[in-house]
């Protein structure tokens, strides 16, 4: 009929860590994305290089009830002043951190690990393997998450890998409701069906066809969940059912010192910002990261 | 209709008997550790043995498990370790105290949240839109014990206007609630009014609103008559499992403030391994979410004419 | 009901007072990229009682120009010169409030979806009842419900009363539409601005829409501005034509002199590229129109079409912006083309080559009464009472045919008559409940996909309808042809599958470094191209196209047709093509099964099929498709009634609800035989065959 080539473009080659470049240029966008984004830089570079900053020993105990920019009988200078004990709040804070970037993520990866694999099957396979699964977790998150964590924490005990745990089962089933609603709508484009119609299996059709389409959105969540998983280990540190001491922990800090807080209000106000700023970090990055999605 | 009712009843009685048998293979089913909790740590290996015969603990768990099941659901949850009295003489007045609380947090939370979302959702990218919307994220990401913390230095400390605990030793003291249930308001508005805000906008670029403004109706028609109902549905269910939320809210408040409800009651009972205790709170917590979920149900069904009608 | 085809006449417009003067409007968008022009120097006079077609493909911007009338542009769209008149006033010096008043009483607009038009929480009642309430100062509930009530009659809705209090989910796609007509003419207007009200319609549905609309427009006097992309639909409703394309009008001109005498290069392809009655695959292929539409701030300096044009020519077409010339000042039909005058309009375009009709070879596929039930579990109390639970839709019922080596065969129908379905059996994606489906001598209708092999798999592919869909948004294009040949054993050596990969691409007349690309980076038509690649690349001997082309422009459609073609002739495969697009089906196929609620209605050869005698659902289906051929006339015949569910299909024929040649009681009662015309060609009907045959042909064409 026609030989006519359709034109077309200069092409473009695309490597994928020019387009991780790209999308955080994109994220540049958003002021409110940039902003978040830069916040989260900040928390991150002070947890890697915690022994480089903190300016004490965190667990090391100097002078009691220093204010801050105080400096004690030795000389010792103390930006954000130091507890109860004698600790070093800054220092303890920036060692803080090094903990719930380690635990927070942590524990949201493995409650993503196993919500992906039960929504993609639920949403996938359909019929009883989704009716199990969705009643599983309708019934698990029927329980207010709280009650839930303080229930396990308390049976099983404090501990990091508990607490990880606890947050997997508490947080798996929501994960697994929003892969599986996207995955719903996914399994009915044409390519999946271009795959089945050639033959492909079912973990190659959900893990290289459909996940790789949902992963916007799944960011987006998982930027939120990290948000919600370090209030979760913040709160159960600040009801005495966090990680054990005497490693710094924001929560727990909060929890020994708030009694004092009428006289030395610097000891809990700085952990309280600490948390709340790195929060509020990860909702900007993701309301960045949704905003800039929307507009393509 | 009927129809619907019984089946929405019949899955919240399953999800309650799956979560009771949750709740008693995680607390009761190592017979051991109860006679711990009940007779504590420095008791005789002999002691626990003739209390675990007594109170039955040697017959096959599922035995103990429909037992144990009959009491609960005839309301006898057994006695409280640390109050020594019935456990439901303590979760009952508590229950009362956190649904004051709750419904002051409601009051308040829900028709502000609806009214910025309305507002932000109205006109979509403008200088109001986001003024409320970066507002609402600064305050979600506030975790509630550090708001308490800094409202707490603000207006206790610092301003001297409010007082510091909520125990209401002399009596309902209002002047005591007004921290704890702005500390809740304060997290929790965010994220209904997000919600909101995201309907609203949605409803807002929809065909039909286009034809109602093609239409000729005046601005507050198309947004009070057509706009609003459609853009209440997806909230709507948003806002009634807040109540599921705020069972986890009050935990942290109440232990703050020392307000005596039941969210503190749950926190004691599980520091202090009052198993029984925990067993009450845990069902009565699970209770109120499934119940607010059906409730959330019906109501989201009653709302859509497109599933009311099918 | 068989009418005459009833074209309004053409009254010299002229004597008409104007009721729409638009005047070199020039509108924007202005975005982050910064100011994207949407319409430009565009200009349009609607007399009063004409009806004015605007055409265009997707993007060219004639929706935009409805939007501006109303001057309802959202936060980004800005009129940035010349003006738009509406009796005389300047639109844009209107108050808020003026314009409120105007919206919806004098001015009134349709749109594409019905459903989502109107708002699915409200009654129609109240819906209907505000358009005199809120423009008619004294007007009281009671006088609104009235007037609500005789509109809902006038637009021939059964059953007013009821619809009034139902909400829109519960009346069809159709009765949805017609609601939102009486909506838009309750109060009387002046101007109507229809925006595709028919494109999501089926063709029987719209062929009674398009007739309403007609019909009430000349009894109220309203003066109709059309935007549609199918000519077809314009012939048979307006009087005048404005073809629009990348923003600009470029032809403009009463419709018979438009259709008849194009007179711009672009007009002249777009009539290329529509299959009508004269066109023919081997003998009079459609030539499609080169290259894509420019993307708005992609356009090329000068003429829009430049690029895409046969007649371009730098000196005159290449700098600055080309102005509208006067064709006939008498008849006011004009073209933005600065060589209209040279061009030599009596030759055709580049005449695509006849060619010999391609050779038919043995049985490939053989439906052998196939039947396909999905079982509906039905939990409400009265049925678990009476016993009955299950119910059963019966999606493909007793589909016997054949298909042949080399051949094409179409299965057409309206939605939801079951040809898709009959796709999944045969892909294997769905088993078939009774019968049998051998595809080359192996009865494949119980074999779902996981227990085919390659080869079965390789040998029987399928091109999809969505372009956006078709691909794997994560993935490369040439990573996904690999990974066909890899799976179907083709080829295992990287080096030798890229070279394949490669050599797809060549195939479909994609360059080959597209390979590298992802799919975003790809037009509409190159990513069909690519799935066509696909679907080619384990050597199928047969492929199965559903509904490959029609989310696409008519200038691209023609293109992405012809290569599927040409590319089938080259391997002797045999297409089962899948469409309700009658014109498309007319155009290529050799054999055509006509469908409806699950059964075949009609099979044949083309010929046989698009004559008497016909089977009175083909013989409405034929007449309802609009076609764009002035030389065309045809008989009309509008279907009353609703498509049947599926869930609950008539007894007897499952026609007989609608049918209009519907003989008595038999055809409620039994289930039709399927009749012999002759040889290959039957048809499932109880009237006899002499009476089909004495039928009048639905579609007559004037001796050229």
């Amino acid at each position: 009929m026609t030989d006519r080539t359709v034109d077309a473009p200069a092409p473009r080659r695309q490597s994928p860590l020019i387009g991780a470049l790209k999308a955080a240029l994109l994220l540049r966008e958003s002021i409110v994305g940039t902003v978040g984004a830069l916040i989260i830089l900040f928390w991150v570079f002070v947890a890697l290089f915690a022994g480089l900053l903190a300016p004490y020993d965190p667990i090391a105990q100097m002078t009691p009830f220093q204010a801050p920019f105080a400096t004690d009988a030795d000389g010792n200078f103390f930006l954000l002043g130091t507890d109860h004990l004698g600790r070093d709040v800054l220092s303890r804070i920036i060692f803080g951190a090094q903990r719930v970037l380690i635990y927070a993520p942590l524990a949201t990866f493995s409650a993503y690990a196993v919500g992906i694999v039960m929504g993609l099957l639920a949403g996938y396979k359909r019929g009883w393997v989704d009716d199990v699964l969705s009643r599983v977790s309708d019934i698990i998150l029927s329980f207010p998450i709280l009650v839930l964590y303080v229930v396990i924490i308390t049976t099983f005990g404090a501990s990091a890998i508990n607490i990880v745990l606890a947050v997997t089962f508490a947080s798996g089933p929501g994960i697994m409701r929003i892969v599986r609603g996207l995955v719903l709508d996914l399994r009915n484009r044409d390519y999946v069906a271009a795959a089945q119609t050639r033959g492909e299996s079912m973990w190659y059709i959900m893990f290289v066809e459909i996940l790789p389409n949902a992963r916007g959105p799944l960011i987006v969540d998982a930027c939120l969940r990290l948000g919600y998983t370090t209030i979760t280990i913040g709160v159960l540190g600040f009801l005495g059912l966090g990680l054990p001491p005497p490693q710094p922990d924001w929560g727990g800090m909060i929890n020994e010192t708030r009694a004092m807080a009428t006289f030395a209000p610097h000891m809990t106000v700085f952990p309280c910002i600490a948390i709340s700023s790195l929060v509020l970090g990860l909702n900007l990055l993701a309301d960045g990261m949704r905003e800039v999605s929307l507009r393509d | 209709m009927v129809i619907f009712l019984a089946k929405r009843a019949a899955f919240m009685l399953l999800t309650m008997l799956a979560v009771s048998i949750l709740v008693f293979l995680l607390l009761e089913v190592n017979g051991e550790s109860v006679a711990v909790k009940v007779l504590g740590p420095y008791t005789s290996e002999e002691q626990r043995r003739l209390w675990l015969e007594a109170n039955g603990y040697f017959e096959p768990w599922y035995v103990r498990y429909f037992g144990w099941l009959a009491n609960m659901a005839s309301g006898d949850f057994g006695e409280s370790l640390r109050f020594k009295v019935p456990v439901g003489d303590v979760l009952w007045p508590r229950l009362l105290n956190t649904a004051i609380l709750g419904g002051m947090v409601f009051a308040i939370m829900v028709p502000l949240a609806l009214v910025l979302g309305v507002l932000a959702g109205m006109r979509e990218g403008s200088a109001l839109d986001r003024t409320i919307t970066v507002g609402a994220v600064v305050t979600t990401s506030i975790p509630e014990f550090a708001s308490s913390v800094l409202l707490a230095f603000i207006f206790v400390f610092y301003l001297a206007w409010l007082p510091g605990t909520s125990t209401m030793s002399e009596g309902f003291d209002l002047s005591q609630m007004v921290l704890p249930v702005m500390v809740l308001v304060l997290y929790g508005f965010g994220y209904i009014a997000r919600m909101m805000r995201a309907s609203m906008a949605e409803v807002m670029q929809s065909a039909y609103i286009k034809t109602a403004r093609l239409k000729g109706l005046p601005v507050q028609r198309v947004i009070l008559r057509h706009a609003l109902r459609n853009a209440l549905i997806a909230p709507f269910t948003v806002i009634i499992l807040q109540i599921n939320w705020l069972l986890s809210g009050v935990i942290v408040v109440e232990f703050y403030f020392a307000y005596n409800g039941f969210g503190r009651l749950l926190l004691e009972a599980s520091l202090n391994q009052d198993i029984y205790l925990i067993q009450a709170c845990a069902m009565v917590a699970v209770f109120v979410a499934v119940g607010t979920q059906t409730l959330a149900d019906i109501g989201y069904t009653y709302l859509n004419p497109r599933i009311r009608f099918t | 009901m068989t009418l005459d085809m009833a074209k309004r006449d053409t009254v010299s417009p002229d004597n008409r007072p104007p009721v729409l003067e638009i005047e070199d409007l020039n509108l924007s968008y202005f975005t982050r990229a910064g100011e994207i022009p949407a319409v430009i120097d565009f200009s349009l006079t609607v007399r009063q009682g004409e009806a004015v077609g605007l055409v265009g493909e997707s993007g060219c911007g004639k929706s935009t120009v409805a939007n501006a009338i109303m001057r309802y542009l959202g936060h980004n769209g800005r009129i940035v010169g010349g003006t738009v008149k509406f009796k005389g006033r300047d639109m844009a010096t209107l108050s808020e409030e003026e314009l409120r008043q105007l919206r919806g009483s004098e001015i009134a607009m349709v749109y594409q979806e019905p459903m989502a038009a109107l708002n699915p929480s409200l009654t129609i009642e109240t819906q209907l009842c505000e358009v005199p309430l809120y423009h008619e100062p004294g007007c009281t509930p009671e006088m609104a419900y009235r007037r609500a009530l005789d509109m809902l009659a006038a637009v021939k809705l059964p059953d007013p009363e009821r619809v009034l209090r139902a909400y829109p989910h519960q009346i069809s796609g159709g009765q949805q539409q017609r609601v939102v007509i009486a909506m838009a003419l309750l109060s009387e207007p002046a101007l109507l601005l229809l925006d595709e009200p028919t494109t999501a319609l089926d063709v029987t549905v719209e062929a009674g829409i398009v007739e309403l609309i007609a019909e009430l427009s000349e009894r109220f006097g309203t003066s109709i501005l059309y935007i549609s992309h199918n000519l077809g639909l314009i012939l048979e409703t307006c009087d005048r034509v404005c073809v629009m394309y990348s923003g600009e009008v470029h032809e403009e001109g009463t419709v018979s002199e438009l259709f008849e005498n194009p007179r711009h290069p672009y007009t002249r392809g777009l009539f290329g590229c529509i299959p009508t009655p004269g066109t023919d695959k081997n003998a009079r292929p459609l030539t499609p129109i080169r290259g894509q539409l420019p993307l708005p701030h992609e356009r090329p300096d000068g003429c829009n079409f430049g690029p895409r044009c046969d007649h371009f020519d730098a000196a005159s077409c290449g700098g600055g912006m080309i102005q509208m010339r006067d064709v006939n000042p008498a008849t006011g039909h004009r073209a933005r083309c600065s060589r209209w005058q040279e061009i030599d309009w009596s030759v055709d375009t580049v005449a695509a080559d006849a060619r010999p009709p391609q050779a038919i070879g043995d049985v490939v596929l053989k439906s052998g009464e196939m039947q396909k039930y999905y079982p509906i579990f039905d939990r409400s109390l009265a049925a678990l009472i009476r016993g009955r639970s299950v119910r059963y839709v019966k999606a493909n019922e007793s589909l016997s045919f054949e298909a042949r080596e080399g051949q094409t065969v179409a299965i057409v129908g309206e939605s939801g008559c079951g040809k898709s379905t009959f796709a999944k059996v045969l892909m294997g994606l769905e088993t078939a409940t009774g019968g049998e489906l051998s595809f080359n001598d192996v009865d494949i209708s119980e074999l779902p996909v996981q227990r085919r092999t390659p080869q079965q798999l390789g040998s029987l592919q399928m091109v999809f309808q969505n372009p956006n869909d078709t691909l794997n948004p994560s993935m490369s294009v040439g990573g996904q042809i690999a990974r066909v040949i890899r799976k179907f054993n083709v080829e295992s050596d990287p080096v030798k599958i890229e070279e394949r990969v490669l050599r797809l691409l060549d195939l479909v007349k994609l360059p080959r470094d597209f390979a590298r690309r992802r799919p975003r980076q790809l037009s509409g038509g190159q990513k069909q191209r690519i799935g066509i690649a696909r679907a080619f690349a384990g050597n199928p001997a047969m492929v199965v196209a559903d509904e490959p082309v029609s989310a696409l422009d008519v200038s691209v459609q023609a293109a992405v047709t012809g290569l599927l073609m040409d590319i089938q002739r080259e391997f002797g495969t045999t297409l089962l093509f899948i469409s309700h697009d009658l014109g498309v089906v007319r155009y290529l196929a050799d054999r055509v099964v006509v469908m409806y609620l699950g059964r075949i209605m009609e099979q044949g050869a083309t010929d046989q099929v698009f004559s008497p005698p016909y089977h009175p659902y083909t013989e409405a289906l034929l007449s309802a498709v609009p076609i764009a051929d002035t030389r065309v006339e045809k008989k009309r015949i509008i279907l009353e009634g609703q498509l049947p569910s599926v869930l609950n299909p008539p007894k007897g024929c499952p026609f007989h609800t609608r049918c209009h040649r519907k003989i008595g009681a038999i055809c409620e009662e039994e289930t039709p035989p399927n009749a012999v015309d002759s040889e290959g060609h039957t048809i499932f009907c109880h009237i006899p065959m002499a009476e089909l045959r004495s039928v009048e042909p639905v579609i007559k064409t004037a001796a050229e």
